[in-house]
């Protein structure tokens, strides 16, 4: 291995990462256990999961604790590591009514079959500061007291919840489209080993979206709904629960093999009727979403995002080569970060036409 | 603890892993073959953030063997410390040497400079691009620019470089200054400055330019006539450093970066090719 001289920008990294350590790290504190943030920061570590597009709530608690909670820097980490892992199998299409549900409502209709499942949710709780917080301590004792408190008591952790889709309601009187079904049989269009044009295949659509960051989405889906398009759609289904993952069984064509199941969040929106082109039937429109954790902002977003784009129009988010190529994390902010970067020569080519123009402009040359 | 030699031991050789290595080369391969054309690629996420250079440096893992000598350098600086850690990663996932010296390295991956000493048909220069579309800013759709490149339409470049000249006199493109490779593709030859736009045209080496973000991977192959865009009467120019020399080394024929003394306001000049600076300083012994 050749030596290089260490020069300047080499001894520069190497104190700025030690000087960031010495930031984040505290003597009279303990240094933070990624599992604390896996089981107390949930929606967090959901989030870059989904961003970061690897489900793996451990590696994604460790990515907050090493960025020291940047979310845009936590998913950059998972997507680099994912860059590192082959991909071997492609899953069958989940089986969503297979969900092991943990949330899951409808704002279309008062009486769902199965009934609204608020599940957890600070959706109509006060936005109080709990200060009791601020020093709390728990006995197991006291969780077992919060849990017999629940409604089903102790029992909630074995509740086995299915439900059938709501959509389906819509859908047996002939009122409600399908999407495109997503073939279980070819593969998707990979977004990871192809890069899709526009406009883009279904499967691809969704992943960028899958992927996409949550405040990003939720901006161009609030554009969209407020002027700036013309989705505003109903939810149909909000669910939230635990989706078996099988993929082809390697050597048995036809067989399937279940490998795990993953927390995902899945919304179908109900959008405004026009004439179904293939069918002629005057149906609504669905609008999807779907992403791995507990993210319902991001979720609804997606669906709406999914209709808009297939409706079309002049909106940004009714383009769809604006909304795909502008929701990436990664991307966006590495982009924008790069401004950071030194850009000494191409400036001095700059300097060189606006003197030169000055030049002209005062009658030189 | 574990050190971080060991700990890069846990990666694939080059980071990524084999099949995604072995698509960017067939992609390179389709590169070369169509000069100037952008060929689509998936490109990975690396711990290098887009933007930074993701584009270039897959094309250097993808390419890399034992037998490389590696130079990383960004606006013309080896020290520069983006460059250090694009070439710390290299190295710590492969172990290839490493240089400084542009002569001694087989591969030369770059920010927005061409080296000052003349390429040699055993290297290959390595561009990062942050934005490979020349005609993105004429045009804001890739849907609509593929088209236009399909159809070699190039009139809206054209007219921006006559209305240019119309208004101002003269072109306005700084760095970046787009070319037509071979009489059929405009590329955009990534940030360099228009000093270095004529090194492109029939040269002895490969070029290879890769936008990670983007995802594209285009090239110029050795031999290929690199055009800038520019009328009869209003020929392409280079940057004008009327004369100035290198306060370190005395280089005048080479792109000079400005800087203003803090203590007295003066304005002195010096190379932005920081090897090519050490180089003629170490052969006139003032090192």
């Amino acid at each position: 291995m050749a030596y290089v001289t260490v020069t300047g920008g080499q001894e520069a990294i190497e104190a700025a990462k030690k000087l960031a350590d010495t930031y984040r790290l505290d003597p009279q504190q303990p240094p933070l256990d990624p599992s604390l943030i896996q089981k107390q920061m949930r929606l967090l570590v959901d989030r870059i999961m989904s961003e970061g597009g690897l489900y793996a709530p451990e590696l994604a608690s460790l990515a907050l604790k090493q960025s020291e909670g940047d979310t845009f820097e936590a998913a950059f980490l998972l997507r680099a590591y994912r860059s590192t892992l082959p991909r071997n199998h492609y899953s069958h299409v989940l089986d969503m009514e297979n969900m092991r549900v943990i949330r899951r409502i409808s704002s279309s209709f008062k009486d769902i079959p199965g009934g609204q499942v608020l599940g957890p949710t600070y959706d109509f709780t006060h936005r109080l500061l709990r200060f009791d917080l601020m020093d709390e301590h728990l006995s197991r004792d006291d969780l077992s007291a919060l849990e017999e408190s629940l409604p089903d008591g102790v029992e909630w952790r074995d509740k086995n919840l299915t439900f059938t889709k709501v959509a389906g309601i819509l859908r047996d009187q002939g009122l409600l489209g399908r999407n495109p079904a997503l073939s279980d049989t070819e593969p998707p269009f990979d977004i990871t080993r192809e890069k899709y044009t526009s406009p883009a295949p279904r499967s691809a659509r969704l992943q960028a979206l899958a992927r996409g960051e949550t405040g990003a989405m939720m901006a161009l889906a609030y554009s969209s709904m407020r002027g700036y398009g013309a989705v505003h759609p109903t939810i149909g289904e909000l669910r939230v629960g635990y989706a078996p993952v099988c993929i082809p069984h390697p050597y048995q064509e036809g067989e399937s093999v279940y490998v795990g199941e993953t927390l995902v969040t899945e919304v179908e929106t109900i959008n405004k009727f026009a004439t179904n082109e293939e069918s002629g039937e005057v149906e609504f429109f669905l609008g999807y979403g779907c992403c791995f954790g507990q993210n319902e902002l991001k979720a609804i977003s997606m669906a709406i995002l999914d209709r808009s784009i297939s409706d079309g129009g002049t909106a940004p988010a009714e383009d769809e080569e604006f909304v795909l190529e502008h929701i990436d994390s990664i991307e966006a902010n590495g982009f924008v970060s790069h401004l950071k970067l030194p850009h000494y020569v191409t400036f001095q080519s700059k300097l060189d036409r606006i003197r030169a123009t000055k030049e002209k402009q005062n009658g030189g040359e | 603890m574990k050190t971080a030699q060991e700990h890069n031991q846990s990666y694939n050789y080059a980071f990524l892993d084999e099949p995604s290595k072995r698509e960017i080369r067939r992609k390179t391969l389709k590169a070369v073959a169509i000069p100037g054309y952008q060929v689509p690629f998936a490109s990975r996420e690396l711990p290098i953030a887009r933007g930074w250079g993701t584009g270039g440096l897959q094309l250097t893992l993808s390419l890399i063997g034992d037998d490389d000598c590696v130079k990383v350098i960004d606006q013309g600086s080896d020290d520069s410390v983006n460059a250090v850690s694009i070439r710390n990663l290299v190295q710590e996932t492969t172990n290839v040497s490493v240089t400084t010296q542009t002569e001694a390295a087989t591969i030369i991956q770059s920010r927005h400079r061409i080296p000052e000493v003349p390429l040699t048909p055993e290297q290959v220069l390595v561009l990062q691009v942050p934005k490979p579309e020349p005609l993105r800013n004429v045009e804001s759709s890739e849907k609509r620019t593929r088209i236009q490149h399909g159809e070699k339409n190039y009139n809206a470049m054209w007219l921006e470089l006559y209305e240019d000249i119309v208004k101002w006199d003269h072109a306005l493109f700084d760095a970046d200054y787009p070319v037509m490779v071979h009489g059929r593709y405009l590329m955009a030859p990534s940030p360099i400055p228009r000093w270095d736009t004529p090194k492109l045209h029939q040269s002895s080496f490969l070029t290879l330019l890769g936008a990670g973000r983007e995802k594209k991977i285009y090239a110029v192959p050795p031999y290929t006539d690199v055009e800038p865009l520019q009328f009869d009467d209003y020929p392409f120019q280079v940057e004008s450093f009327n004369s100035k020399a290198c306060t370190r080394c005395g280089s005048t024929d080479v792109f000079l970066e400005e800087n203003t003394d803090e203590t007295n306001g003066e304005v002195h000049y010096q190379c932005s090719d920081t090897a090519y600076c050490n180089k003629v300083l170490d052969e006139k012994g003032g090192r």
